[in-house]
C-alpha cells in the first residue's frame, strides 16, 4: 500500500506499477543493463548473458510449475530441445531471427507431448513422468545421431545480424538481454488475460477449475507447450552463446537446477523466477571468487570447489524450503514493505 | 537368442533386482510412516558403501566389523534427517519435501566427493568367490558369485523384514500411523517415535543395499543414479506396498537384463524410463498401492 497513490480507474488499479517512482527505478534498471557491457569486463557479461538465459528459462518453469502447480523435472531437456533445433536449423543456413522462434515451436511440441500425462497423473507422480521424459529426450540426443550429431553434439556458427557476426558475449549480451525482458514482459502480461487466470485457477484446485468450465485438458497442454517455448528460446540463445551442444549439456540436474531457481526466487511470482535466476547463478560464481581469495592462505582449496558448489547448492534447496518457503520475493516485499514510511517508524 | 542365455541373463537380472527390491522396501518403509518420497535413497545406499569403503579399505577394520559400523552410520544420518529437516516439514506439500530430498542427496554426494574425492573405487571383496552353476534343464547356467550372494542376502534381509513388521508390535504401530496418523496418536502410539524410526531402518537398508550393489559394481559418487532405478520399482509396486516394492524390485530387475540383453546396454534406462511412464499412465498407483480418493 503507497500513500499518495489513488487509483481513479480501473485500469489504474491493475497496473503492474502503480507510483511514478516504481516506473523511474524500472527506467533506472533498464538503463543499467543497458550500460552494463560498457563498464564490466568479458567474464561478467558472460555471467549476464548466463543469468538472462536462465531467467527465461526460469520465467517459462514459473508459468508451468509456480502458476499452473504441474512440477516440471524436465525442463532443461525442453532447453535441449531448443538448442538441438536451433543448431539443426541453423546449419542449413537459416537466420537466428528464425532459428530461435523455431526453436521455441519444436520445443513447445515436444513439451506439449510429454505434458499429457499431466491429464492423468498429478502432483509428485506428474513430476516422476517429467524426469522419465528428461531421460527419454536425452537417450534420443545421445541416438538420433543424424539430426543430433549423438556424443559429439553439433556446432553452430555464430549468429549473423547484417553481416555482423555475433562472436563475443557482450554481442550476445543485446540478444540474450532483451529477449529475457521481453519474456518476463510477456510472462507478466499473461496472468492478466483470461488464460493466465485458467492457469492459476487449475493451480489453486484443478477440479473446481474444472466445475468452472476451464479445460484442463485444454490449459494444462497449453501451459506445458509454453512454458517449453520458454525453454527452448532460452536454449536456443544458450547455443548462440555456447556455439556446441553435446547430450551432456542439458541433464536432469538442470533441471533440477531450475526448479531449485524458482523455489529460491518465490513459487508463484515472475518476480521470482528473476530473483531465483539472477541468485542461483551467482552463487557458485561468488563461490569461485571465494575459493579464489582463500586460495593463497589454504593452497588445495581449489579442490573442494566442486563439491562445496553441489553441497551449497543442495543446502539452499533444503535451507529455503525450510526457512524461507516463499522465497526471495518474499525478503524483498518484506524489505520493501519495512522501508515503505522510511524514515517514519512503523 | 540362446536359451541359456536367456536364463543367465534373467539370474543376474534378478540378483539385481532382489537389492532393488531391498532399497525399494527401505524407500516404502519411510513413505508409508510420512508420506516422503525419499529421492535421496540411492545416496543413503552411497553412505553405506562409503563408510565400509572408508573402513574396511582405509582403514582396515574387519570386514564384519565395517558392515556394522556402515549401516550403524547410515542410520545415524538418516535418524538426523527426520528429526531435523522433515519433521520441520510436516504438512508441507509433498512437492516441497520431494524437492528437499533433492536437496539433502545433493549435500551428501558434495560430503563424499569432499572425504572420498569423486573418483570411483572398488570394494574390498568379502563374499565367498565361488561362482554359482545353477542346473537347468539347458545345461549349467553360471551366476558371479557376488551377484548370487547379492540376492542371497538380499532375499534373507527382505524376508525377516517382512516377517518382523507382520509380527512385531513396531510394524503395527508403523502401519498404524500409515493407515492414519491422528487415530494412531489418539490410541498412544509415539507416531513421532514411529517416523524416527522409519527413517533409520528406511536408511539401514538402503545401507545393506549399498554395500551389495557397491561390491557388485563399484562406487563413486555417481553412484545414487541408481536411486532413480528404486524410484521406478516403488511406482510400479505402488508406493504403500512392500510386496509391491517386492514384485517391482525383481520386475524392473529383469526388465533391465533383458533390454541390455537384447537391444545393448544402453537402452538399459532407456526400459526402465518407459516402464516408468507406462506405469503412471495406465496404472498411476502401481501394482499394488492404495488409490487415492480426492475430495472437495
Amino acid at each position: 500500500m503507497h500513500i499518495g497513490s489513488a487509483k481513479p480507474s480501473y485500469a489504474a488499479d491493475e497496473a503492474i506499477f502503480t507510483t511514478g517512482v516504481q516506473r523511474a527505478w524500472v527506467w533506472a534498471l533498464f538503463a543499467m543493463l543497458a550500460a552494463f557491457p560498457l563498464f564490466a569486463g568479458d567474464y561478467w557479461v558472460l555471467i549476464a548473458c548466463l543469468v538472462a538465459i536462465n531467467i527465461i528459462a526460469a520465467a517459462g518453469l514459473m508459468v508451468l510449475t509456480g502458476f499452473t502447480g504441474q512440477v516440471s523435472l524436465g525442463h532443461a531437456a525442453f532447453m535441449g530441445v531448443g538448442a538441438y533445433a536451433a543448431a539443426w536449423l541453423a546449419a542449413k543456413g537459416a537466420p537466428f531471427w528464425l532459428t530461435i522462434p523455431f526453436a521455441g515451436f519444436i520445443a513447445a511440441a515436444v513439451g506439449a507431448v510429454f505434458g499429457i500425462p499431466s491429464l492423468r497423473v498429478k502432483g509428485l507422480y506428474l513430476a516422476l513422468t517429467t524426469i522419465a521424459a528428461s531421460f527419454i529426450l536425452h537417450f534420443i540426443f545421445f541416438n538420433w545421431a543424424s539430426v543430433t550429431g549423438g556424443a559429439g553434439g553439433l556446432n553452430v556458427e555464430p549468429a549473423q545480424i547484417f553481416g555482423f557476426r555475433l562472436v563475443t558475449s557482450a554481442h550476445l549480451y543485446w540478444l540474450a538481454a532483451p529477449l529475457a525482458v521481453l519474456s518476463v514482459w510477456c510472462a507478466t502480461n499473461l496472468f492478466r488475460t483470461r488464460i493466465g487466470r485458467a492457469f492459476i485457477a487449475i493451480r489453486d484446485r484443478d477440479i473446481s477449475a474444472e466445475v468452472l468450465g476451464i479445460s484442463l485438458f485444454r490449459y494444462k497442454l497449453m501451459s506445458f507447450a509454453l512454458a517449453s517455448f520458454y525453454a527452448g528460446v532460452a536454449g536456443a540463445v544458450w547455443v548462440y552463446l555456447f556455439r556446441v551442444v553435446t547430450p551432456e549439456s542439458f541433464r536432469l540436474i538442470d533441471s533440477i537446477f531450475f526448479v531449485a531457481a524458482i523455489i529460491v526466487g518465490g513459487l508463484g511470482s515472475v518476480r521470482g523466477a528473476i530473483f531465483g535466476a539472477v541468485f542461483m547463478t551467482l552463487v557458485p560464481e561468488l563461490l569461485k571468487l571465494g575459493v579464489a581469495t582463500l586460495e593463497p592462505y589454504y593452497p588445495g582449496v581449489v579442490q573442494v570447489l566442486s563439491p562445496v558448489r553441489t553441497i551449497v547448492f543442495g543446502a539452499l534447496i533444503v535451507g529455503f524450503l525450510i526457512f524461507e518457503p516463499l522465497g526471495l520475493n518474499e525478503t524483498w516485499r518484506r524489505i520493501r514493505h519495512r522501508f515503505a514510511l522510511w524514515p517514519f517508524r512503523t | 537368442m540362446n536359451i541359456l542365455d536367456f536364463i543367465e541373463f534373467s539370474l543376474s537380472g534378478l540378483s539385481v533386482g532382489a537389492i532393488y527390491a531391498l532399497t525399494g522396501i527401505g524407500f516404502v518403509l519411510v513413505y508409508k510412516a510420512t508420506r516422503v518420497i525419499n529421492f535421496a535413497i540411492g545416496e543413503f545406499m552411497m553412505i553405506g558403501a562409503y563408510v565400509f569403503f572408508g573402513l574396511a579399505a582405509r582403514a582396515t577394520m574387519p570386514t564384519w566389523a565395517a558392515i556394522a559400523a556402515a549401516l550403524v552410520v547410515t542410520a545415524l544420518v538418516g535418524g538426523l534427517a527426520e528429526r531435523v529437516v522433515f519433521r520441520r516439514l510436516i504438512g508441507e506439500s509433498a512437492i516441497s519435501v520431494f524437492m528437499v530430498t533433492i536437496g539433502l542427496s545433493s549435500v551428501i554426494i558434495g560430503v563424499v566427493e569432499i572425504i572420498w574425492t569423486a573418483d570411483p573405487q572398488s570394494l574390498p571383496e568379502f563374499l565367498p568367490k565361488a561362482p554359482f552353476f545353477i542346473p537347468t534343464g539347458f545345461g549349467e547356467a553360471f551366476l558371479p558369485s557376488k551377484n548370487g550372494w547379492g540376492f542371497i542376502i538380499a532375499a534373507l534381509t527382505v524376508t525377516a523384514i517382512i516377517v518382523v513388521f507382520r509380527y512385531w508390535r513396531g510394524g503395527v504401530a508403523l502401519r498404524a500411523t500409515a493407515a492414519d496418523s491422528q487415530a494412531a496418536y489418539s490410541v498412544g502410539i509415539n507416531v513421532p517415535g514411529v517416523f524416527s524410526f522409519a527413517w533409520i531402518l528406511g536408511a539401514l537398508t538402503a545401507a545393506g543395499a549399498g554395500i551389495l550393489v557397491g561390491s557388485i559394481a563399484g562406487i563413486s559418487s555417481a553412484m545414487g543414479a541408481i536411486g532413480l532405478s528404486v524410484l521406478v520399482v516403488v511406482i510400479v509396486g505402488g508406493l504403500d506396498s512392500i510386496l509391491g516394492a517386492l514384485v517391482g524390485g525383481l520386475l524392473v530387475g529383469w526388465l533391465e537384463a533383458m533390454a541390455s540383453m537384447t537391444l545393448g546396454a544402453e537402452y538399459k534406462q532407456l526400459a526402465t524410463f518407459v516402464v516408468l511412464l507406462a506405469m503412471l499412465l495406465i496404472k498411476p498407483y502401481g501394482l499394488f498401492g492404495t488409490h487415492d480418493i480426492e475430495r472437495l
